[in-house]
């Protein structure tokens, strides 16, 4: 009786000691960036495009790159993820040949290394579809990337609508697309955010896969076929390459902050688009 | 005098390998309400979901016979099931408000249906939600979600949203089984008002309220309708033992 309330509280401080621990590495890591970070950031930093390979100058460039390959690859990997979803769901008779394949190949391709796609992005689009370092090379290849995370949180958020909403929808004559788009999706809506969330963020972390598809000039990209530095690309740059540990780290603040802002502006999209909310 | 509305003709219904009815004939008659009694597992749903042909979303799920509404027979090849679902409305057991306002659940169907025009679709809701006996307790928030109704409420604002499809046939699955006795009541009360318009058929376990509230009375048992009469005469001179067994309450 004693042993097993000693084993309780033991363990509870364990669990307790975990919460702890996962709380202090994130504060610690982004108090230390923020330290570190912040005295490079000023009005310029944000706005002026780089100078002498990033030396001088500020990261405007990045900034643009990176937001334009991150909607680039959503626009190419939301409607599929989301199609492939409701087809599984929706369509396909579970234990079909064809379901099980995707599933397979969902799940294959969320394990894969980013670097292993770079490498296909690079001699598939960069080189044998000539598409060049660009944005475009670039975006392919990450829809590939992400393709997984959306389709599989696609496919939870749909599964878990009422069997009930389909039911009472299709005996009020609704048809089947009409009951999927009217009822199915809106309620499944919160669950796509979420794994387009969880995208957004991979994306802009990306790194490996970018350098070799979407190559790593400082210009502004222009278009589709210009080629592109993202945030996180010019962060390793500017390490690697001894630049200006200040810049980088000041480039990794604003990483953060892009996150934060991403996040924040998903959360608030939600709450508008859910049912519940929107309606409160 | 009585109209025949639906019309059953030797309806099988198999769930794989396992078969749920017999072979059911029975004929349905218009502004009447017919209910159907009997055990768990007995059949009664799976009949009532035959006549809005529903049974074909399960997969595995196959059906022989033939059900005449009016006229036309419903397992045709050619019918169109959308079309025969906006003339078939069903309430199931447990009331389902899709996540939207009041207003938008009642103004589904008839959007679905191509109506499009506000103005006609506010027409539709207020006759609608009246007609359902909901419009007084909620006409002052009809563009609050819907999920905040009571139990009661919700289970009338689904009905008023098959209203508002104008259906000819309403299907009702035990639709009081999760509704308190004062909500219980007013469905029932609302059952006999609807009557006037439409023909209800309902499946209840409670064999008080079929005998209150309807008009005839089909008797499943194990898949097969052991008995079906005017409400009055099957709980007062059950023809069949296996019925007067059950509604005497000996088993079941």
């Amino acid at each position: 009786m004693l042993n097993s309330n000693i084993q309780d509280r033991v363990i509870r401080g364990l669990m307790w000691l975990s919460g702890l621990l996962v709380v202090a590495i994130l504060f610690i890591i982004i108090a230390y960036i923020s330290l570190k970070g912040i005295s490079a950031i000023n009005l310029d930093f944000i706005f002026d495009l780089p100078h002498r390979a990033g030396k001088e100058g500020g990261i405007f460039s990045t900034i643009i790159s990176t937001i334009y390959l991150t909607l680039a690859s959503l626009i190419i990997a939301v409607p599929l993820g989301v199609g492939s979803a409701i087809h599984l769901e929706e369509y396909a008779r579970r234990d079909s040949f064809f379901a099980r394949l995707v599933n397979l190949a969902a799940e294959t391709l969320a394990g894969i290394p980013s670097i292993v796609f770079g490498l296909f992005g690079f001699v598939f689009f960069v080189i044998y579809l000539n598409l060049g370092w660009s944005v475009l090379s670039g975006s392919l290849t990450m829809a590939i990337m992400i393709l997984p995370t959306i389709t599989r949180t696609s496919q939870e958020a749909i599964l878990s609508v009422p069997a009930e909403y389909r039911e009472n929808s299709l005996a009020l004559g609704a048809s089947k697309w009409q009951t999927i788009s009217k009822v199915v999706l809106p309620s499944a809506l919160p669950g796509i955010i979420t794994g387009v969330i969880l995208s957004i963020g991979r994306a802009i972390g990306e790194t490996a896969a970018l350098i070799l598809t979407a190559g790593s000039s400082l210009g502004m990209p222009a278009g589709l076929l210009d080629p592109a530095r993202t945030m996180s690309v010019h962060l390793y740059i500017l390490a690697m390459e001894g630049i200006s540990m200040e810049r980088a780290f000041g480039t990794a603040f604003l990483i953060i902050v892009l996150i934060v802002i991403i996040n924040y502006l998903a959360n608030l999209s939600l709450r508008r688009m859910s049912p519940a909310g929107r309606l409160q | 005098m009585d109209n025949l509305k639906l019309k059953s003709e030797s309806i099988k219904v198999y769930y794989k390998d396992f078969q749920a009815l017999h072979g059911v004939y029975m004929n349905i008659q218009a502004n009447r309400v017919t209910a159907l009694i009997g055990p768990s597992g007995c059949g009664k749903s799976t009949f009532l979901r035959t006549i809005n042909r529903l049974n074909e979303l399960i997969a595995g799920t196959r059906t022989e016979g033939q059900i005449y509404l009016d006229d036309k027979p419903i397992y045709d090849k050619d019918l169109d099931v959308v079309e025969l679902r906006k003339e078939i409305g069903m309430v199931f057991q447990k009331p389902s408000v899709f996540p939207m306002s009041i207003y938008e659940n009642v103004a589904y169907g008839p959007r679905i249906h191509g109506i499009k025009k506000r103005s006609q679709l506010s027409e539709i809701v207020e006759k609608s939600l009246k007609a359902a006996n909901l419009w007084n307790e909620v006409n002052d928030r009809l563009n609050s979600p819907a999920a905040r109704l009571s139990g009661g409420q919700q289970q009338r604002l689904v009905i008023a949203r098959v209203l508002a499809v104008e259906p000819q046939v309403i299907l009702m699955d035990e639709p009081a089984s999760a509704l308190d006795p004062i909500s219980t009541s007013r469905l029932e009360e609302l059952i006999s008002e609807l009557k006037k318009h439409y023909t209800i058929v309902i499946v209840t376990h409670n064999m008080q309220q079929a005998a209150r509230i309807s008009d005839y009375t089909g008797f499943f048992l194990n898949g097969d309708l052991v008995e079906f009469n005017r409400t009055d005469e099957l709980f007062v001179n059950p023809r069949d033992k296996r019925t007067e067994d059950y509604i005497t309450g000996r088993f079941g």
